[in-house]
């Protein structure tokens, strides 16, 4: 019989490479302005177009080489991530608290409350997300804090649709019934039963909710609707590396490549994390 | 009658029909307990039987109050629960206790033993704790150590056994236990028949004891309530029931139990 005591198993490959590069991720977000080898905003026209360091006619102090304003891609890779993850965790955070606390209640409670809020999230999910998302820019101007009120404004329907479900199955649970015998509140027995078991499937969606983050500001980036048009964001280096591929296709391929390993890492973790914390799956 | 735990009179009970629930207006209702009276003495082990779709789980759940009666009364040691609201139930909950059918269903996946156990008694305000969680797992038989298990971890019969912990564990007078033994396999139900009988015994617990199988009851009760569609058929003794049963429904389910020594014809 396993030995129930240890908490914890051995973190899975799964959970290792997604912490992994979410880990150097933040780090490199946090301390960009220190390790970038050069200022992601400085201009060098008679250094445009470098290739990357294993390439012939690459300057070895361009590691990743230059766009075709001589702007350093590493750098700007750097100082991208920055705005890539304060989305993610502002926005991700955000949305899954709203979505969450309005799914509990929908789906717990039921009645008018679910009432209301299906109809709700039906109504919302019948607009095309990506228009929408450049609708409120439109109204709320660029920005950050535009970005991740769009984000949330548009996601919250993930989280209520799904975790209504959830907690509308457990809610059906003995174990409900069994907490009102005992004389539990239904406010309490939402809080000390139904939530701890829905609780993995938060976590779960919470990070595939940071990926989706991280590829919408991307999006607003690549339709120049994200912050001041110079600033480095990876779906801005992708718009340019975009139209000068044929002759520097490092300025596409290497924020594409940071991108999607971001969201590859943020679905996979949540996985991962649930896969190693749920006493149930473990 | 301070000696009567449980005073039902004309207890009437129905739910609305969705199926037939038309598109404007309320749905139709149906009866499903059609006017019950009788009485739990206390110490007694009431046996109530019946048919599927009989009313005896919903008959239990109003005992207990997780649902509410249309009309009739119900008095618990001499007070009407029959239509009180949750905020004045709550310190008479403790007193009444249910054990549920299935408990991979009743206890919640994702808490340990010994915070199952606990839960109930921290609510309820007592104290000693954790003395009390062990007590009652020495009670039903389970290893102290199981308190840091989760239920997945435990078999079926061991599982049976933490959701009689914890009704017990909060000493009720009254225990509810809705077909406790029939997801069990034939040996663990016997343990767990044992070990109900113990308690029993030992607590001095009136016990109504829910199920569609008359050889457990007959095993168990002192006494039966046979339910046929919402209404009592027969109220009666154990031996009274077995040697003279009187509604043609009782004979029925009584010719149903298979016997321990058959007719050489059958074999």
């Amino acid at each position: 019989m396993r030995d129930t005591r240890a908490h914890s198993r051995k973190p899975g490959l799964r959970l290792w490479l997604s912490g992994g590069w979410i880990t150097i991720l933040v780090l490199a977000a946090l301390l960009a302005p220190w390790i970038s080898p050069h200022d992601p905003l400085a201009q060098d026209l008679f250094a445009g177009r470098m290739p990357p360091f294993w390439q012939a006619g690459a300057d070895p102090n361009y590691w990743l080489g230059t766009d075709s304003l001589g702007r350093d891609v590493l750098s700007r890779i750097l100082h991208g991530a920055r705005l890539a993850l304060t989305v993610a965790l502002i926005a991700g955070v955000l949305t899954c608290l709203i979505g969450a606390i309005l799914g509990l209640i929908a789906g717990y409670y039921g009645g008018w409350a679910d009432l209301v809020i299906s109809r709700l999230v039906d109504i919302w999910m019948a607009f095309p997300p990506v228009l929408f998302a450049i609708l409120l820019i439109a109204v709320l101007g660029t920005g950050m804090t535009s970005i991740i009120i769009a984000i949330v404004v548009i996601d919250w329907t993930r989280f209520a649709r799904v975790i209504r479900a959830e907690a509308m199955s457990q809610s059906k649970m003995d174990y409900v019934a069994s907490a009102q015998v005992v004389g539990r509140s239904r406010f309490g027995t939402a809080l000390t039963e139904i939530l701890p078991n829905v609780l993995p499937t938060i976590v779960a969606l919470l990070t595939l909710e940071m990926g989706i983050a991280v590829i919408v500001e991307a999006i607003l980036s690549f339709v120049n609707l994200s912050i001041s048009t110079d600033a480095p964001t990876w779906g801005g280096m992708i718009a340019e590396g975009r139209t000068s591929v044929h002759q520097a296709w490092w300025v596409l391929v290497f924020p594409l490549v940071a991108l999607f390993f971001t969201v590859l890492s943020f679905s996979q973790l949540g996985e991962g994390l649930k896969d190693h914390f749920d006493p149930v799956l473990r | 009658m301070s000696d009567v735990i449980y005073d039902v009179k004309d207890l009437r009970l129905s739910f609305p029909d969705m199926s037939r629930k038309p598109i404007l207006g309320p749905a139709p209702r149906i009866e499903i307990l059609k006017g019950l009276t009788f009485q739990i003495p206390k110490g007694e082990v009431l046996g109530i039987v019946g048919g599927s779709g009989s009313g005896k789980s919903t008959l239990g759940r109003a005992l207990i109050r997780l649902i509410e009666p249309d009309s009739g009364q119900i008095d618990f040691e001499g007070t009407d629960i029959t239509h009180m609201g949750e905020e004045d139930l709550r310190p008479l909950r403790r007193r009444f206790q249910m054990i549920f059918q299935d408990p991979l269903s009743s206890l919640n996946p994702r808490r340990r033993v010994g915070g199952i156990i606990a839960g109930p008694l921290r609510l309820q305000g007592l104290e000693g704790i954790d003395a009390r969680v062990k007590e009652a797992l020495d009670m039903v038989g389970l290893p102290r150590a199981f308190a840091s298990r989760y239920p997945h971890e435990l078999s079926g019969g061991q599982r049976q056994r933490v959701g009689i912990a914890r009704a017990i564990a909060l000493r009720p007078d009254f225990i509810l236990a809705d077909e406790i033994v029939s997801g069990l396999d034939v040996s663990s139900q016997a343990q767990v028949l044992n070990l109900l009988e113990d308690l029993v015994r030992e607590l001095g617990l009136t016990l109504a004891f829910i199920s569609h199988d008359l050889s457990v009851i007959r095993r168990l009760c002192s006494r039966i309530l046979v339910l046929y569609q919402g209404e009592i058929v027969e109220n009666a003794a154990t031996a009274d029931l077995f040697a003279t049963p009187t509604a043609p429904y009782t004979q029925e389910l009584l010719s149903a139990i298979p016997l321990p020594d058959p007719d050489q014809v059958w074999v």
